[in-house]
């Protein structure tokens, strides 16, 4: 009886499950476990696989010479990483990419900080943002490139990708320049932007409450899309939107260390007091750190990964020729459009080539009936020659026998006269003698 | 130290025993005091420099006035094509009875724009408006009531967030070194620490030199002043470019109401020597050297104006050698444009004949050597 009520359950089940099996309505159950199965440890597999690989990250500092970038990332990272002072006679804007080795307990951290050097100093800025467009351009183009290959190797791919780009804003405490409006309008479709206030030590506290309000309401006005840090994550979306309004951070930075109470911290000293960077009512650097790099990194990534970069590979491949739908709205498949390009490519070689065999033919049979007609030419003058020549000859014969009849004809005359004068002498004596 | 106390130092005081020897024009000091009281002073400040770099504030911090009231900033969106302006603010103030009327001209939209190519050209047309327009009172008939409008001075602003010039700064200074007396200041000195104002100092003064602008020289001190100038004026040359920091508020700092900036780290006092040049820059602007600028700009700048416009009206009739020297140099009314290319040419086919004939005479010379 039992194993009877057993074996209808087992059918029951099956019958279930092959029910699931069969995607009718497409409608997800979601069973409740009887026991622990193991698989919460999926995020902990993918932590580590990612450690063990290493993190990579890039960031572009944007900025006038000498407003602070090197010494923000010396700060930001706690390190000296290496670097001159840029002159402000550069001809043009270039950028500087340097990649270091970082580490800090068991993550590797492969950080390539891109610098922006001569940018704000020529007198002449129409073209400034171009080299910087270029660049971000030329960092999706290779990671496309990758993508597209055949054999390729993404895991192992050194991702230059810029993840973030710091953009620099000189205190004046008006509005923003021209030229960071105008930059930052170009950027913001290809990259992260975060506005940072640099030198903010020479701002009070009212004028820089004002001084971010107009810059915000400048940003808006324009159109410029800035960086929004997440909050659809619940674990940290309230601290996230509250650092929302306090964007753009007005930091300042320093590596040197003063000794304040009793401690050393890293702060800027002046005859009037000593300004500590890591002193949330000085400045808004921990704010940046703690933004930047211990919550958002990650997002950082992704959203340069399947925001912008997408949206640069759609563009590109579009120009290219692609889409991802046929006239009929069936969607295609890369493979297909693939060999319609193909077919289209091969039927245009030979169109091509058929032109040209076409037009070699044309020019065989044009210069064969030029040289036809040269002969017909030359032929025709050989002929004129000739008969002229005949022509000649013929008169020339008429005029020797004319020579030749004159000729007989006088010789007759001659021994005619000269019978007839040996006959008159004869005459002659006989009339005498008579 | 002002005029009248160093004058006042220099009297001789009449001694019995040189009363007959005592002519009286040891006095004259005196007279030309009361006399430059009654008339009132002019000055003419030019202020220059990229917008958001305080030279309203420092304006109003060292004249201890609000100039700039109402005054109306355009957005960025607007300052991308912006064209340079010149305005003119004039203000009469006295003190102690002696009257300035100061006027500040100022230059909203110098280097804001994206592409500046050559915005100190108005600045520079403007000077040169003020040249040409003093020369032609100077040479009219009726001299008694001449406007003098010509800048005295140009406070350039250097911005302290760099590591020295930038070509737009060396290229305005170039531009306006020979018309009018340059003051370069590094503004928003408060972001500065004081090794970080030394080095940007030296940077300066060396790109300065390297760049061969001259900006304005203090007059060197006559070996008889006090050693107490003497040290003064050494310490202003060593001091150049000034860090200046200029403030609209005034906070409360060691127990006194002064002109300062409020920070979450403390007070910046404008008039405080450790803290800033502000003082020195006063010192030097207002009360010891403002004649001096005005003395110059007379001198040096407008003579060099005059001289090269006069060299230009007159190059026409250089041609002409009967001509001798003491014409008056009335101020022609400019022939326009057309007739002036149509000289030109005429002078230098002219100047190209000559040339030619000089050659052919010294090869005859040649030749009959």
């Amino acid at each position: 009886m039992f194993s009877f009520l057993r074996a209808l359950k087992c059918i029951e089940i099956l019958n279930q499950t092959t029910l699931s099996l069969v995607p009718q309505n497409e409608e997800k159950r979601s069973l409740s476990l009887g026991g622990h199965v193991g698989f919460d440890s999926l995020p902990d597999q993918l932590v580590s696989k990612s450690v063990t690989q290493g993190f990579c990250f890039n960031i572009l500092c944007v900025g006038e010479t000498g407003i602070g970038k090197s010494t923000l990332m010396n700060t930001l990272f706690n390190t000296t990483f290496e670097n001159e002072e840029a002159s402000h006679y550069q001809n043009g804007v270039y950028l500087r990419p340097r990649t270091y080795d970082l580490q800090e307990s068991n993550v590797h951290l492969k950080l390539t900080i891109v610098d922006t050097v001569g940018f704000g100093d020529q007198i002449n800025k129409d073209e400034s943002y171009k080299p910087i467009v270029d660049y971000i351009d030329t960092q999706f183009e290779n990671y496309l490139q990758e993508e597209l290959k055949i054999k390729r190797s993404l895991f192992n791919y050194h991702d230059t990708r810029i993840h973030i780009c710091l953009y620099f804003i000189a205190p004046t405490g008006h509005s923003l320049k021209s030229l960071d409006l105008v930059t930052m309008k170009k950027l913001d479709s290809k990259v992260n932007i975060i506005p940072i206030i640099a030198k903010a030590d020479t701002i009070s506290k009212s004028e820089l409450h004002k001084f971010k309000i107009k810059i915000m309401s400048e940003l808006v006005s324009n159109g410029v899309q800035i960086y929004q840090f997440p909050t659809d994550d619940e674990a940290v979306a309230e601290i996230n939107s509250s650092m929302n309004a306090h964007l753009p951070f007005a930091v300042v930075g320093s590596v040197e260390e003063v000794k304040v109470g009793n401690k050393m911290v890293r702060a800027r000293q002046y005859p009037w007091g000593v300004v500590q960077v890591e002193n949330e009512s000085h400045c808004d650097f921990v704010k940046l750190r703690e933004m930047l790099i211990r919550i958002n990194m990650e997002d950082l990534r992704e959203q340069t990964h399947a925001r912008h970069y997408e949206l640069y590979r759609r563009c590109k491949l579009e120009e290219m020729g692609f889409k991802d739908t046929d006239p009929d709205s069936q969607p295609f498949s890369l493979q297909e459009t693939y060999e319609a390009k193909r077919k289209e490519f091969l039927t245009d070689l030979q169109r091509k080539e058929e032109e040209m065999r076409q037009m070699f033919v044309n020019k065989v049979k044009e210069t064969e009936a030029e040289l036809k007609e040269k002969e017909r030419e030359l032929h025709e003058k050989f002929e004129q020659l000739k008969r002229m020549h005949q022509e000649e000859k013929r008169k020339v014969e008429e005029k020797r026998r004319d020579l030749e009849e004159e000729m007989n004809g006088f010789n007759r005359k001659k021994l005619a006269a000269e019978t007839l004068s040996l006959s008159q002498p004869l005459k002659k004596d006989k009339d005498k003698k008579k | 130290m002002t005029t009248n106390m160093r004058y006042k130092s220099r009297i001789i005081k009449t001694e019995d025993s040189e009363d007959k020897q005592y002519v009286g024009f040891a006095t004259l000091p005196n007279q030309v005091h009361r006399k430059s009281v009654k008339k009132g002073f002019d000055f003419t400040l030019m202020v220059a420099g990229e917008s958001g770099l305080g030279k309203s504030t420092l304006v109003n911090s060292l004249f201890l006035t609000d100039l700039y009231k109402d005054r109306k900033l355009l957005n960025a969106e607007e300052r991308i094509s912006q064209t340079v302006e010149i305005t003119k603010h004039t203000v009469d103030i006295e003190e102690k009875g002696v009257k300035l009327k100061l006027t500040i001209v100022d230059t909203p939209g110098f280097g804001d724009a994206v592409n500046n190519n050559e915005c100190w050209k108005p600045i520079t047309d403007y000077i040169d408006q003020q040249f040409e327009q003093y020369f032609r009172d100077e040479s009219g008939l009726n001299r008694k009531n001449i406007l003098d409008n010509r800048v005295h001075c140009c406070l350039y602003f250097i911005p302290p967030f760099g590591h020295g010039l930038r070509p737009v700064d060396v290229e305005f200074m170039k531009a306006l070194h020979e018309r009018v007396n340059i003051i370069a200041l590094i503004a928003k000195a408060d972001c500065l620490t004081p090794n970080e104002t030394k080095k940007l100092k030296d940077r300066v003064r060396d790109e300065i030199e390297r760049f061969g602008i001259k900006v304005y020289q203090f007059p060197e001190c006559d070996s008889d002043e006090d050693e107490e100038f003497k040290q003064m004026d050494k310490e202003l040359k060593e001091c150049t470019p000034f860090a200046v920091i200029g403030s609209n508020t005034v906070v409360e700092a060691r127990g006194q109401r002064v002109r300062g900036r409020l920070y979450p780290w403390g007070i910046v006092e404008v008039e405080n020597q450790s803290h800033c040049d502000f003082v020195k820059l006063r010192n030097m602007l207002i009360r010891s050297h403002m004649h001096d600028l005005k003395d110059v700009t007379c001198d040096v700048h407008y003579e060099n104006y005059r001289a090269h416009c006069i060299q230009q009206m007159t190059s026409k009739l250089a041609q002409d050698n009967r001509m001798d020297s003491s014409i008056p140099i009335l101020p022609l009314p400019t022939p326009d444009a057309e007739t002036e290319r149509l000289i030109k040419m005429k002078d230098e086919e002219l100047k190209r004949m000559q040339e030619m004939l000089e050659k052919m005479q010294q090869q005859m010379h040649e030749k009959d050597q």
